[in-house]
């Protein structure tokens, strides 16, 4: 019933709601666009001035911001790789009837309920520790050095942790999509002559394209603010080898105090993060579509 | 060539027999339909004849040639399925080109065979378009068209008219055997519709629960039904079924006689009812009549406008020479 009266009445019960979630998203943006603009450090309290785009300027000729800038995209890059390749590997296998189905689904599962420090740890202690962990044993076992992961490789380390998160998320929406997919479909095109490899390519990845995108824009949202996994492991180190946007803005307002200059990062990373978001619309956006 | 023969084939899912070891000859060139209620195994028979199934047992010879394990690809038979099955994200042109890129066909050999193919299905205006773009009928016969370029041995059709409006379904029931006509392909035509059988069919296959209950050409079938289910299930409407004192009289355990079959008249006849229902086509009326002792109501046809209505006397008279009988098995006493 859209009626003119039940619009305006709808327009002002919803109102609350939006003005909630409006204020809730404006305040702290305002407060951050404001503290970027001043210097303030919170080991000099009641010093603040304002000192226009200085923080911008330091923040962004920082060798270490384009290190975070470059580990930022080849973390999520990364983990898209993997998460996406895998995901669609272990949704395959998990679409065949065999026994023990079910509970198999559920082991898969599992590592999505698992908190990212408490994954990270895990990984930390039990499996990549140079002494102790069981990859050390492993090398070990077969005559090699250990390899002390989250030093000599601590990007690749990061992205094999929060790969191992999102392995479930991703295998479970492809999961769904090739559920989905028309049997007679795959029939009609074996009839028609391609073998399976064929059949995987022309007909079961062109039905995976819209589960795929669903699964690259939701993660690539989450993995831009990866932080618990690089606090509890590497803190962003040797260097800044494993410091991304997130970890850098950390550092810059809660190591460093400088709350001026994390705020400014802070706003360099929304627009960086914009920026990604409308590339990724229009490039994959359209698969949305019906 | 389309020569397609069964040899005790049967068919098990799990402990579940669907299909009774059963033989059956397709000759080429032939437009054979499988009919039967719903869940008879019609389906399942025309799957095992495209390889979508393994036989539990028996052998499948494709002109002669033994092609029981032969994968699907290689059997020389195109399918059109009820879903049509069309690949959503490739245009109606790289629909039909598919079974042909697979084969590694040059490039303008497949153009040339998409134009004649397009041009026979009335097809030319919607090559660039998407499956989701296109109406049902013309879905369908993008399917046709992609079974056509492969010039198979024998088409297989899976009830392709059941998702059409009716109108439609009568046209395209035409253009199918218009096809039929003009390719000279052996076809294999699933329905569960026996006005599809009997208007299609060069010869009818009555499957029930798997078993085949006679194999003839429709007229055959709707002169000697070999027994009482293919008698009531082809025909339409109905053939009227009768047991007891009536069927007695004629020494039958059951008689059948048609709509068709039966004389009306207002004063005189062998069996004194009542007009109920009256269903009204134009060129014929349909009347559903209750007589004294019978179970259930006799369907009966009038041709054109006859002036009975609901509540009526009315006597009917069966034509002794249509007269169908059938023993305590269900089986046709000659
Ligand atoms: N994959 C299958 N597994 C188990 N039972 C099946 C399978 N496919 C078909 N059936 C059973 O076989 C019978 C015949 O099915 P089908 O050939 O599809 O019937 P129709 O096409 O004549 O309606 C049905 O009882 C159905 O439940
Ligand atoms: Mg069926």
């Amino acid at each position: 019933m859209a009626t003119k009266h039940s619009r305006a009445s709808a327009r002002i019960m919803i109102s609350p709601a939006v003005i909630l979630l409006l204020g809730w998203m404006l305040i702290p943006l305002s407060m951050t666009l404001y503290f970027s603009f001043l210097r303030y450090n919170l080991l000099m309290p009641g010093m603040e001035e304002f000192t226009g785009l200085t923080n911008y300027k330091y923040f962004l000729t920082d060798p270490a911001f384009f290190a975070a800038l470059t580990n930022t995209i080849l973390l999520v890059c990364g983990v898209l790789l993997v998460t996406v390749i895998g995901g669609v590997f272990l949704a395959l296998l998990l679409d065949q009837p065999f026994f023990g189905q079910g509970i198999v689904r559920i082991l898969v599962i599992a590592p999505f309920f698992v908190m990212p420090t408490v994954s990270a740890l895990v990984w930390k202690n039990m499996f990549m520790n140079p002494v102790n962990g069981l990859f050390a044993h492993l090398f070990k076992f077969f005559g090699l050095e250990p390899f002390d992961f989250l030093a000599q490789a601590p990007l690749a380390s990061i992205i094999g942790i929060v790969s191992w998160q999102w392995l479930p998320f991703a295998t479970l929406i492809l999961l769904t999509a090739f559920q989905s997919l028309d049997q007679e479909q795959l029939e009609a095109s074996e009839m028609d002559g391609a073998p399976w490899i064929k059949r995987f390519w022309f007909i079961m990845l062109p039905h995976l394209s819209r589960a795929i995108t669903v699964v690259i824009l939701i993660q690539t949202i989450f993995l831009l603010s990866v932080f618990a996994e690089i606090l509890v492991t590497t803190n962003g180190g040797p260097g800044t080898a494993s410091t991304n946007l997130t970890y850098l803005i950390y550092m810059q307002s809660l190591l460093q105090f400088d709350v001026g200059g994390g705020s400014a990062g802070g706003v360099v990373a929304i627009i960086l993060a914009n920026i990604v978001a409308i590339f990724l619309m229009r490039m994959i956006g359209k698969n949305l579509d019906a | 060539m389309g020569r397609i023969t069964l040899d005790k084939v049967s068919k098990a899912f799990g402990d579940v027999e669907v299909i009774p070891p059963l033989d059956l000859t397709i000759e080429d060139g032939e437009f054979v339909v499988f009919v039967g209620p719903s869940g008879c195994g019609k389906s399942t028979l025309l799957r095992l004849i495209a390889g979508l199934e393994d036989v539990s047992g028996g052998e499948i010879r494709i002109n002669g040639q033994d092609a029981t394990q032969t994968p699907p690809a290689k059997r020389g038979l195109a399918m059109v399925f009820q879903s049509y099955a069309l690949y959503p994200h490739m245009s109606v042109r790289k629909n039909i080109a598919f079974p042909m890129r697979m084969a590694g066909m040059p490039k303008d050999e497949q153009d040339r065979r998409i134009e004649a193919a397009a041009k026979a299905l009335n097809l030319t205006d919607y090559l660039d378009r998407r499956p989701g773009q296109l109406s049902g009928g013309q879905r369908q016969r993008v399917a046709i068209g992609r079974a056509i370029v492969r010039e198979p041995d024998a088409f297989l059709f899976d009830e392709p008219l059941s998702n059409l409006d009716a109108a439609l379904r009568v046209g395209m029931r035409l253009e199918i055997s218009e096809l039929h006509k003009r390719l000279t392909t052996t076809m294999v035509y699933v329905t569960h519709d026996q006005v599809e059988a009997m208007t299609m069919a060069d010869k009818i296959v009555v499957l029930q629960a798997g078993r085949i209950e006679q194999v003839g050409s429709p007229m055959e079938l709707y002169r000697s039904p070999r027994n009482v289910f293919v008698a009531g299930f082809i025909g339409s409407p109905k053939m009227n079924l009768l047991t007891g004192p009536e069927a007695d009289k004629h020494s039958a355990t059951t008689i059948g006689i048609r709509p068709e079959h039966i004389a009306i008249s207002s004063d005189a006849g062998a069996w004194k009812g009542t007009v109920g229902v009256s269903e009204h086509l134009g060129s014929d009326t349909f009347f559903h009549v209750t007589v004294e002792g019978f179970h259930d109501p006799l369907t009966v046809r009038a041709s054109g406008e006859v002036a009975l209505y609901y509540g009526d006397t009315i006597y009917l008279t069966p034509d002794l020479a249509h007269l169908h009988r059938f023993d305590a098995q269900g089986l046709r006493i000659a």
